[in-house]
This record gives structure tokens, C-alpha cells and sequence, in this order.
């Protein structure tokens, strides 16, 4: 999930009969499954929600760019390096038509990236484990973009228009991306030599269990999943998701002829989903803190970038005045 | 960026099609939000024709305002092809 832990502000969910009737006749518009639109009437919370989540969601995709772009310039072949290009400019993308429709509901784009810079905003936890190997891009395309489908799907049928439509858009994408990823492990599995099969053991072994906190804390750690339930921007809960990765995941693990560092992985036949081990929650929440492996670089990287960019953004505007002028001056 | 401009975009996917609302960027310029739209929007052949218009020149009905502008519209069930029954031996028209 690019979205984790957003915080609603609820303690409690209201009943029906304890809503003003304004709130009465969003909640059974959500309920009947009517889309909200940017000037329908909202409850504060709901709009407070979403512009965490997009927000979050849309930085997420933003900072995603930078475990890919330490690659690009060492990408094996052209072919793969241009692959690599046009992923993370789907990423920036991505990230762009989430800030599109989070700015549909009042919010600034500026004020919300400053936000990301103070530290106070999240993003996901994921992206602050470094790339280290050549496989990392392979598994970064089919773990991370395979549990932010699995989260996404859901997503386009968010209650939010807006943000539905932006899913929608983003999916269509996104299996691209998983699957470049997977194609990367699949060459290196099937034709490379011991220490390129390793390479990839070796990116899965570390990014197994961050890709699994990616769908966030268990349902009853997670307080705010509730409210968010009710209002249909959620549409699974955190476990319900993370079940439904590992379930399509572990075959194609399988397929590839590696293995999950989790000796308590095996399928039930009963339950008929896979079983697993306990989460480092503790890890979890570090990384969420800011003490991930590369939380501080990744930051860093995002306010250099904007600096940097400074002056060509007060060109653009300063080319703009005159041209305006120029043009005013000859009609 | 807040200072840019915020454009609407649409999309005609084929020719023959509508241009159909996709999103918005921001832009400095007119010139700048259509290159925008094109790198953001038609990445993989989404379209063969793109508009972007400012905003602010949009007038939207409110969302309050619908029965005042739309309710009409229901209680002149006449205006609809089904409402004037034919026998079957005339048939399709």
C-alpha cells in the first residue's frame, strides 16, 4: 500500500441517526455507491482523509523514482536502460495526477510538498531501503509494483471521483511496470551465471518483508482503517490485501525458482491461502519515524532537486510576463 | 508553482471521437501546459489531439443546482423515442 497509517481524526464512527443531515446524505450517497465529486458537500474529516492519502499516495510515487534512478546510469543493457526510463517517468507521472486530484479538494501542491519535506508528511515506508544490485530493479517491478497493484485495483473503486479516476489511469500503467520487473528476474534466473542467480535470491531476500509492510499494520493495530471503510476510501483492510499479494505472489516465486526469507511460509489447505510469519513491526515503525536505511538521503534528494530547479521554474514565469506583454503591446 | 496556472485537459482518443476530460497540469503559458499535457497524458497513444484550457474560464454547474437545472427534463417522458408505442407489425423504426 503507497498509503500507510492515514490518520481520519475519529475516535469513533457516528451512527446514522447521529449525523447532521448533510452527513446523512453523503454517507448514504457513499453507501449506495454514488461517486463524491469536488463540489459536492463532504464531511471536514473525509476531506482532511483523502488529502492525507492522496497526498501520501502521490509522494510515495514521487520518492519512488530515486531506489530506480540510482540505476540508470548503470543499467546492463540500452534496452533495459530505457525500460528503466520510462518507468520512472510513469512514477512522476503517477505522482502528478495524484497531486491533480488531491488540488480538487482545495488543497495546495506546494504547501502539501513542503509538508514532505518538514517530515511532515509520510510516504511509503518501502522506499527508504536502498537498491543495492543490478536484481533489486527486478524485484523492486514485481514486488513493490505487484503489492501497489494489489492495493490500487481495490483503490479504483474509491468513493472519491477524482481519486478513482486517477487509479484507473494509474493501473493501466502499473502492470507494465510489474512485469518489466519480473522479465528482469526471469533473464537473470534462466540465463544467467551462479552469481546473477544469486544476485537475485539476494534481492529477495531483502526486499520480501518490506514489501510486505508496504499493506501497513494488521486490521486491529489500525485504528483509522475503519473510518476510512465506512467512507469507502479503503475497500479492503491491510490484512485482507497483504493475504491477497502473498497468495498470487508465491507461485510466481515458484515459477522463478527462489524462496521468501520466512521459514513459516506454507500453504493451508484449509484456509486456502498461504500462511506466513510475523512482521518486524518494530522495523516497521522505525522506518515510518524516519530511521529507515536512506529516509534522510531520500529526503535530501527530493529538496536538492527543488532547489535546483529554482530558477527554471522563475525563467518560465519570467518568459511568460514578456511574451504576454509583447503580445498586449502589439493588439 | 502555486503561481503557475492550473489548465484542464482534454483528450480526443481517436479521430472521430469527443475530446474527453483526462485531468490538469500546471503551466506558466499556454505553450507550456500543452507540453505538459502531452508528456503527463499521451505517453502510450492515448490521443490525437489534446486541449488545455485554463480553470478559471470554466463555468460549472453547481452541484446544488441540480434539480433546478436537470429536474425538467424527467417529467417530459415524451421527448424519449419509448414512450410512443407502436404496434409490432410496423416494425423496427
Amino acid at each position: 500500500m503507497y498509503a500507510q497509517m492515514v490518520e481520519t481524526g475519529t475516535k469513533r464512527l457516528k451512527t446514522l441517526e447521529e449525523m447532521s443531515p448533510e452527513e446523512r446524505d453523503f454517507q448514504e450517497k457513499v453507501d449506495a455507491e454514488t461517486k463524491i465529486e469536488a463540489k459536492n458537500w463532504m464531511p471536514d474529516g473525509y476531506r482532511k482523509t483523502l488529502i492525507r492519502q492522496i497526498s501520501q499516495h502521490a509522494h510515495s510515487e514521487i520518492v519512488g523514482m530515486l531506489p530506480e534512478g540510482n540505476w540508470v546510469t548503470r543499467a546492463p543493457t540500452l534496452k533495459r536502460k530505457l525500460q528503466l526510463m520510462a518507468k520512472i517517468q510513469d512514477e512522476a507521472g503517477h505522482g502528478l495526477y495524484l497531486y491533480s486530484a488531491m488540488e480538487t479538494l482545495g488543497a495546495d501542491r506546494d504547501e502539501e510538498i513542503q509538508k514532505l519535506h518538514d517530515g511532515k508528511a509520510k510516504y511509503s515506508s518501502i522506499f527508504n531501503y536502498p537498491t543495492l544490485n543490478w536484481a533489486d530493479m527486478g524485484a523492486v517491478g514485481w514486488l513493490v509494483d505487484g503489492a501497489a497493484i494489489v492495493n490500487q485495483v481495490v483503490l479504483q473503486r474509491t468513493s472519491y471521483g477524482p481519486y478513482s479516476r486517477a487509479m484507473v489511469r494509474i493501473c493501466k500503467e502499473e502492470s507494465f511496470h510489474q512485469r518489466q520487473g519480473y522479465q528482469i528476474l526471469l533473464d537473470m534466473m534462466r540465463e544467467g551465471t551462479q552469481e546473477q542467480k544469486d544476485m537475485v535470491q539476494d534481492a529477495i531476500n531483502r526486499l520480501w518483508w518490506p514489501a510486505l509492510m508496504m499493506f501497513g499494520p494488521h486490521d486491529d493495530e489500525s485504528p483509522n482503517s475503519q473510518q476510512s471503510m465506512v467512507w469507502k476510501i479503503k475497500r479492503k483492510s491491510n490484512d485482507e490485501l497483504r493475504q491477497m499479494f502473498i497468495d498470487q505472489t508465491i507461485p510466481q516465486l515458484e515459477f522463478l525458482g527462489c524462496t521468501v526469507p520466512d521459514p513459516d511460509l506454507k500453504w493451508n489447505e484449509e484456509r486456502g491461502h498461504y500462511d506466513f510469519g510475523d512482521i518486524n513491526w518494530k522495523e516497521f515503525y522505525d522506518v515510518l519515524k524516519g530511521n529507515g536505511p536512506c529516509n534522510r538521503e531520500r529526503i535530501a534528494t527530493r529538496k536538492k532537486a527543488i532547489d535546483d530547479g529554482a530558477w527554471v521554474r522563475e525563467a518560465a514565469v519570467a518568459y511568460a510576463a514578456k511574451q504576454k506583454q509583447r503580445a498586449d503591446k502589439a493588439a | 508553482m502555486s503561481e503557475w496556472r492550473l489548465y484542464e485537459v482534454f483528450v480526443r482518443s481517436k479521430h472521430g471521437l469527443n475530446h474527453k476530460h483526462v485531468g490538469s497540469v500546471h503551466a506558466a503559458d499556454n505553450e507550456m501546459a500543452m507540453e505538459n499535457a502531452r508528456e503527463l497524458y499521451t505517453r502510450r497513444n492515448e490521443g490525437v489531439s489534446i486541449w488545455v484550457v485554463p480553470s478559471e474560464t470554466i463555468t460549472a454547474s453547481a452541484s446544488d443546482e441540480k434539480e433546478i437545472l436537470f429536474d425538467p427534463s424527467e417529467d417530459k417522458v415524451y421527448r424519449h423515442a419509448s414512450f410512443y408505442k407502436l404496434p409490432d407489425e410496423v416494425g423496427h423504426m
